[in-house]
């Protein structure tokens, strides 16, 4: 049997080029300090980018289109795996959206166990993004200090909820189930621990030489720029804007809470560096606060046609069973219109809008990820500087890839 | 900078930095040695389904289909199916009980949604989280493996009391 040979692609060619030619390389979707399965297309010349250009969509799930077909209560389970670092804020973002559309009122106790809840599980994600960051810089041992840091934070959520990295935590009108007992005690523990820990972060890598050659001066945006593209949270703080949403439209009783907005204004690697580390410590100021407030009372909203009843009164309440089945199986309606909520996440502005034509489920829901609108501005932050400086700001913008392909 | 000062600068920060390291190694390791020890978890863990029964070890469930329609992965499978024998030789404590009661674990995402909707307790998160299999078909767990007299407990968890300490830096080693 004879092969045609007209159908064949062209034979390699090897070219003997000159080096001042620009050279595509392309780093990633395996690239370990790419934080998940990002690829970016890399121009060179010589070691510099000409030019970088993200190219994402390798963790594209459909979320956006799968809220549409779920009831409002199960569109919580969904938003545990965008940023899957911050999935307590995500759930507080989504079901802070469909309160508004419901215009529900929240017991005291569950907006103070949200916030104590969304400060930890900033100060886990800013964990993660430490240990990360460094060891891509190459510093190896911070990575595991974070990550024993993060376990007890992990082992306070899994306490409360049942889940380590997905709790949904937060229901509409309120949350799963009220803490467990010792709770308090625990994370006073964890308080009164972790600023040694922190110390202990700086020590390692904020006097070490290496870590601030490798930082300081690299992906320069300057705050124009930045608010220009859009960024938020602590890239954006990190350019000297302070502008947090916790402050400026505040949601579920932040307004009472004393903290403090950090700003860095060398508006490189080494100033959102600097930004996160200051905002863990204000974190915990914020959980420390919360956790005194605990008073007891109702976890749920009193809206017995959208919170699921307690299970004490649904076994011995016809109306409370009714209502119970009513939810559960048919999901509760609506009311038509449209909100877009936005909360701050670990990552910057995490917003979501939802529209409804009534019913158990929505007509269509976005979200505003962080992650997402931070990566635009990454090419305008590379360009011009070393290859080996691209894994430095990929990290100072703390991208999570399931929040930006959702 | 020259080049004396650098050095002596560069030497300074590493052990700064080696101080913290060697520092741990006196210390108490965090480390948990799974499989070898069991792992700690907490008591609101959601780990693998159990089907309860009663004291006369009739199956709970009346098949009402509620955690089904709770689901949002759509992962539990049920068939309905009357029992016609007198109350004690039954299935289950009603007379309509779940002839077929499966659940596809490589759709659950443990959200225990089906937990919270049951109106029998019949069905709540058990602790066993060893669930990787060879084959793929084997994820899908019938009545023969999810009933809580049936199904095997693993070795490799203990449950920690809902306030124990559980970081192990304060427990004692």
């Amino acid at each position: 049997m004879s092969v045609s040979t007209t159908n064949l692609p062209p034979q390699f060619e090897v070219v003997d080029r000159p080096l001042d030619t620009q050279m595509t390389i392309s780093m990633g979707p395996q690239h370990p300090s790419t934080h998940g399965v990002l690829r970016l297309e890399l121009v060179l010349d010589g070691e510099m980018i000409v030019k970088c250009t993200p190219d994402i969509g390798y963790l594209h799930t459909g979320m956006e289109k799968l809220f549409e077909y779920k009831k409002y209560q199960q569109g919580i389970v969904i938003t545990d795996r965008m940023d899957y670092l911050n999935p307590l804020g995500n759930n507080l973002a989504y079901v802070m959206a469909v309160e508004k559309l419901l215009g529900l009122e929240i017991p005291e106790r569950a907006q103070t166990i949200r916030v104590l809840m969304c400060e930890m599980q900033r100060i886990a994600s800013h964990l993660v993004w430490l240990g990360t960051h460094a060891l891509d810089i190459g510093a190896m041992t911070v990575f595991f200090y974070c990550f024993r840091e993060r376990e007890k934070i992990l082992n306070m959520i899994e306490a409360a909820s049942g889940g380590r990295l997905t709790p949904s935590y937060f229901r509409i009108g309120g949350l799963m189930m009220d803490l467990p007992a010792g709770f308090e005690r625990r994370v006073k523990q964890f308080t009164d621990n972790f600023p040694a820990a922190l110390d202990e972060f700086h020590t390692l890598l904020s006097g070490n030489r290496i870590f601030q050659n490798r930082t300081k001066g690299v992906g320069i945006i300057s705050a124009e720029d930045a608010i220009d593209w859009g960024i938020t949270g602590p890239s954006l703080r990190g350019s000297g804007v302070a502008l947090d949403i916790r402050r400026s439209n505040p949601y579920s009783g932040y307004e009472n809470y004393d903290f403090d907005i950090p700003i860095e204004h060398g508006c490189d690697v080494w100033a959102r560096y600097m930004v996160r580390m200051r905002e863990m410590a204000e974190s915990l100021k914020i959980v420390k606060q919360a956790a005194s407030r605990l008073a007891p009372g109702p976890v749920k909203a009193d809206a017995p046609k959208v919170v699921l009843p307690d299970r004490e009164a649904m076994k011995t309440h016809m109306d409370a069973l009714i209502h119970h089945f009513l939810i559960v199986a048919e999901g509760f309606n609506v009311p038509a219109g449209e909100v877009y909520h936005a909360i701050e996440g670990s990552k910057g502005e995490l917003g979501v809008y939802i529209r409804s034509e009534g019913g158990a489920k929505p007509s269509r829901v976005h979200v505003r990820g962080p992650s997402f609108v931070n990566l635009s501005a990454l090419p305008h932050m590379v360009n011009g500087e070393m290859v080996a400086d691209v894994v430095a700001i990929i990290g100072s913008i703390d991208i999570v890839l399931g929040e930006i392909d959702r | 900078m020259s080049i004396i000062s650098d050095i002596v600068e560069s030497t300074k920060s590493i052990i700064k930095g080696m101080s913290v390291t060697f520092s741990y190694i006196p210390k108490a390791k965090w480390t948990v040695q799974y499989p070898e020890e069991p792992v700690t978890l907490q008591p609101r863990y959601r780990g693998q389904h159990l089907l309860h029964v009663d004291e006369l070890g009739r199956e709970k469930c009346v098949a009402c289909y509620l955690c089904a329609a709770a689901c949002p992965s759509d992962c539990i499978y049920i068939v309905a199916a009357d029992d016609p024998r007198a109350p004690e030789e039954r299935t289950g404590v009603d007379e309509r009980y779940a002839e077929v009661y499966n659940i596809d674990y490589g759709r659950c995402i443990f959200c225990g949604y089906c937990v919270e909707a049951c109106p029998k307790d019949a069905i709540t998160h058990g602790y066993n989280f060893e669930l990787s299999v060879y084959n793929r078909a084997d994820l899908l767990k019938t009545k023969d493996d999810l009933l809580i007299t049936k199904q095997k407990q693993s070795p490799n968890y203990r449950v920690a009391f809902s306030d124990e300490d559980v970081d192990s830096e304060y427990k004692e080693v």
